[in-house]
């Protein structure tokens, strides 16, 4: 058929609305999509508007200047991607409708997700490691002379990463793959509570508890603290290791949590959107 | 009824509802080892969800799941590694090839010798030629056998078996039910097999159990219920049974 043949024979607004509908019917269905067209832009007003307050109030240029932005930018990114690896090991097997065929395999949940881990680790290492050195040459900041600290940084966020990995890929399981969105958007909660690009105290005091609660907060403040005034700070870094232990620890519960009500509601077997 | 020990499946008063609505109500059988019983039924009857409870892959409203003579409810794991099945539900990751995938299912799988293990099923399958393809680009004939090679890398002692042939053609179907019956004889491996190829069902089947909405309807050695209903074939059994014409108790 020619493209002008397409423009003729009539347009049909009622076959326009009953695709529509087959939309909204979807939306409805699922709640992380009706989440995701809210969250979104919810979490870049907050983010880039305490950014903006930050930038305001300090007029230190050797707070900036130290690489504070370079070096929140490429710990959060290791953050994301520690999770967004797990996820989409994860999701892998969901697209190509694996999961059955593990699920019924002698691989315990756990081995799967010890799996996950691996690969979380391995993606990071192929994605980040080039990205990291690329930061040196072009922006003469070399994130690897944070030394040992940057280890146990690293350490702290790759573990909440799991963590909320474990929770999206129990959701996905439990509520199929229309909550596939969660996995790309949930960790930029993160980015304004988490505090990346400026400090705890840019935040109004009631949500400053919440953002403490959360371990990449004392891993940005940090390193916040390292690169502006060279101290060190193993007080954050056992309060993020501590939380660690915690949200890991409830992850794993909670994931196999949803594993068991998958199999209660039979979604294993019904693995669509 | 076998006792669970004995049977390679023993299902009690098993059943599920899905928010109020009854899939399986409630049934009771046994596979014995070595047997291959056949599940027959119409879309809806409670075949794919029966088999999914008795793989561990849906949890029961009631009843209870043996399989090998393990309490499927309790002691999944432990026979996980003697079991396999194939279903039209699940695939393999399309853009490994079949070497690879049936590499990562050996491993999981336990298999000792990965190599001689897929030399094997290569060879009983007709699989050399595509081994190194993706298995996404492979005919519907193809992937089937590499399902059935993925469902036969450990040598199971029950096999599960989800309209294996649905799709296929003649041929490439007669092959995969000559290869079935091989395995089963060579193993004596107890086989579940749900179908609507009627005629696939009394080749293979030593006995079989027909469902409708949930229940079992009638069940039996296929010869024997085709006499007992004065039909010429199985078919013909099972349209009387999916109308409700089945025979009065």
């Amino acid at each position: 058929m020619s493209i002008a043949a397409e423009f003729s024979g009539g347009f049909s607004t009622a076959r326009v609305f009953a695709l529509v509908k087959r939309y909204i019917y979807l939306l409805r269905a699922s709640w992380p999509r009706l989440l995701e067209l809210v969250y979104w832009p919810a979490v870049q007003m907050v983010t880039w508007g305490f950014l903006q307050a930050y930038v305001m109030q300090t007029s230190n240029a050797v707070v900036f200047g130290a690489g504070i932005f370079i070096g929140g930018m490429l710990l959060w990114d290791l953050l994301f991607r520690s999770q967004l690896g797990f996820s989409m090991s994860f999701l892998e097997e969901m697209w190509a409708r694996n999961m059955g065929n593990l699920l019924m395999s002698p691989l315990r949940p756990l081995e799967f997700v010890a799996a996950l881990m691996v690969m979380s680790l391995v993606r990071l290492a192929l994605g980040l490691g080039p990205v990291a050195l690329l930061a040196i040459p072009f922006f003469g900041f070399n994130v690897f002379a944070i030394g040992l600290p940057l280890a146990v940084f690293i350490a702290n966020l790759v573990l909440f990463g799991w963590a909320v990995a474990l929770v999206v890929s129990g959701l996905i399981l439990r509520n199929g793959i229309g909550a596939e969105g969660l996995a790309w958007t949930i960790m930029f909660i993160v980015l304004p509570l988490g505090c990346v690009y400026y400090p705890v105290a840019m935040l109004p005091a009631w949500l400053q508890p919440i953002s403490w609660a959360l371990p990449p907060t004392a891993v940005f403040e940090g390193l916040r603290a390292i690169l502006s005034t060279g101290a060190i700070r193993p007080d954050l870094m056992l309060w993020a290791f501590a939380l660690n232990i915690v949200y890991v620890s409830v992850s794993i519960v909670i994931f196999l949590y949803l594993l068991e009500r998958s199999r209660v509601a039979g979604s294993l077997v019904q693995m669509g959107e | 009824m076998q006792s669970s020990s004995a049977s390679a499946i023993a299902v009690a008063q098993l059943a599920k509802s899905y928010n109020g609505a009854v899939a399986v109500a409630g049934i009771d059988f046994t596979c014995a080892q070595g047997e291959v019983l056949g599940l027959l039924g119409g879309n809806g009857a409670g075949k794919t969800t029966t088999i999914a409870m008795i793989m561990g892959l849906v949890t029961p409203s009631a009843g209870s799941v043996h399989v090998l003579g393990v309490d499927m409810a309790r002691e999944r794991h432990k026979v996980l590694g003697r079991i396999n099945f194939e279903s039209p539900y699940v695939d393999m990751p399309h853009r490994l090839t079949v070497r690879q995938n049936l590499t990562v299912f050996a491993g999981l799988y336990g298999v000792v010798d990965v190599k001689a293990r897929i030399a094997e099923l290569a060879s009983d399958l007709d699989l050399a030629d595509v081994l190194d393809r993706p298995s996404g680009k492979l005919s519907a004939g193809q992937k089937t056998r590499v399902a059935l090679a993925k469902a036969l890398v450990n040598e199971p002692e029950l096999l599960l078996l989800d309209e294996p042939t649905a799709s296929l053609d003649p041929d490439t179907a007669d092959w995969i039910r000559t290869h079935l019956e091989e395995y089963r004889k060579r193993r004596n491996a107890a086989i579940l097999l749900a179908s609507h190829n009627m005629a696939e069902v009394e080749r293979l089947c030593d006995r079989v159990i027909i469902m409708k909405k949930g229940r079992i309807a009638d069940q039996g050695v296929p010869a024997d219920l085709v006499a007992r209903y004065g039909r010429a074939n199985l078919e013909e059994v099972f349209l009387d049974v999916a109308r409700g014409t089945e025979l009065l108790a």
